[in-house]
């Protein structure tokens, strides 16, 4: 199991970018954390493992 | 301009308080990409809360269009925003040094900009580049504080704009969710609650470290 924002998800094996598409996040718009450190984007492809705690934040337009 | 001194300036920012803060904000350093809605509401509340030093950077010119959310007054329009910005703060605070550089902020020189920052604050309207200067502060500067806003469009209720500390270093404030490409407009009142909570965040971490140092 991989923690996502907190929350269990059965997410292990997926690599970021497929964890991103399944959720309908653009990988652009977006900072991927594991384990509180960032994930830099040249490593969207690596395999998420077994108890790997994620958090991504999706940013929206406006400022 | 009033011919007041430094030491009247910071008896008024120190006054109500118990403790001396005008000092400590006086020696921070905090940086702004992006000088829109949120940032130049961010950048008044921090010079009227006596920060020693902003380093502010933005490549866009004030538009008509910006007059409904952003710090700017019909006059500005036409002039670069790292132009108008420091004119309008330094009437707030003259003691306020200002670096201001009307560029556009990328992953090659943000290192360099925002290197001598305390907190780096990121006040971007695309959500691209949004996510280039967290990605680029985080990867880059993991030392730095980072401040972000995500989600203040529309006219929903204000709380829901909430401040959540994302790591140690990161903090995130906004809705999270409400975007401009959904019609809802951006209105100035959403805006300034969003930049709010980024400016409370940006003196919480300054006052914060100056007592643990003093």
């Amino acid at each position: 199991m991989v923690t996502i924002n907190g929350e269990p998800k059965a997410a292990d094996g997926m690599t970021v970018l497929e964890l991103l598409s399944s959720m309908q996040l653009k990988p652009e718009r977006t900072a991927v954390m594991i384990g509180g450190e960032i994930l830099p984007k040249s490593d969207y492809s690596t395999a998420l493992r077994d108890g790997d705690e994620v958090d991504i934040v999706s940013f929206v337009g406006g400022g | 301009m009033k011919g007041i001194t430094e030491a009247e300036f910071a008896q008024a920012v120190d006054s109500r308080s118990d403790k001396p803060i005008y000092s400590i904000m006086r020696s921070s350093r905090i940086g702004i990409a992006g000088l829109g809605g949120l940032g130049s509401n961010i950048a008044a509340a921090l010079a009227r809360s006596g920060v020693g030093h902003l380093i502010l950077a933005d490549f866009d010119t004030v538009e008509l269009s910006n007059i409904n959310r952003q710090l700017y007054t019909l006059n500005h329009i036409g002039q670069k925003k790292a132009e108008a910005l420091p004119m309008i703060l330094h009437e707030i605070n003259p003691f306020c040094e200002i670096t201001s550089l009307p560029l556009r902020v990328t992953a090659d020189n943000c290192r360099e900009l925002f290197a001598d920052c305390d907190i780096i604050i990121e006040a971007f309207d695309a959500p691209e580049q949004k996510a280039m200067l967290v990605n680029t502060v985080l990867e880059q500067m993991p030392e730095k504080n980072l401040i972000s806003g995500s989600g203040m469009a529309g006219f929903g209720n204000a709380n829901a704009i909430t401040t959540r500390f994302i790591t140690e270093k990161l903090t995130l404030c906004g809705d999270g969710k409400t975007d401009v490409v959904d019609g809802v407009g951006l209105t100035a009142s959403r805006v300034m609650v969003c930049a709010g909570h980024m400016a409370v965040r940006a003196v919480e971490i300054i006052l914060q470290k100056g007592r643990k140092t003093s």
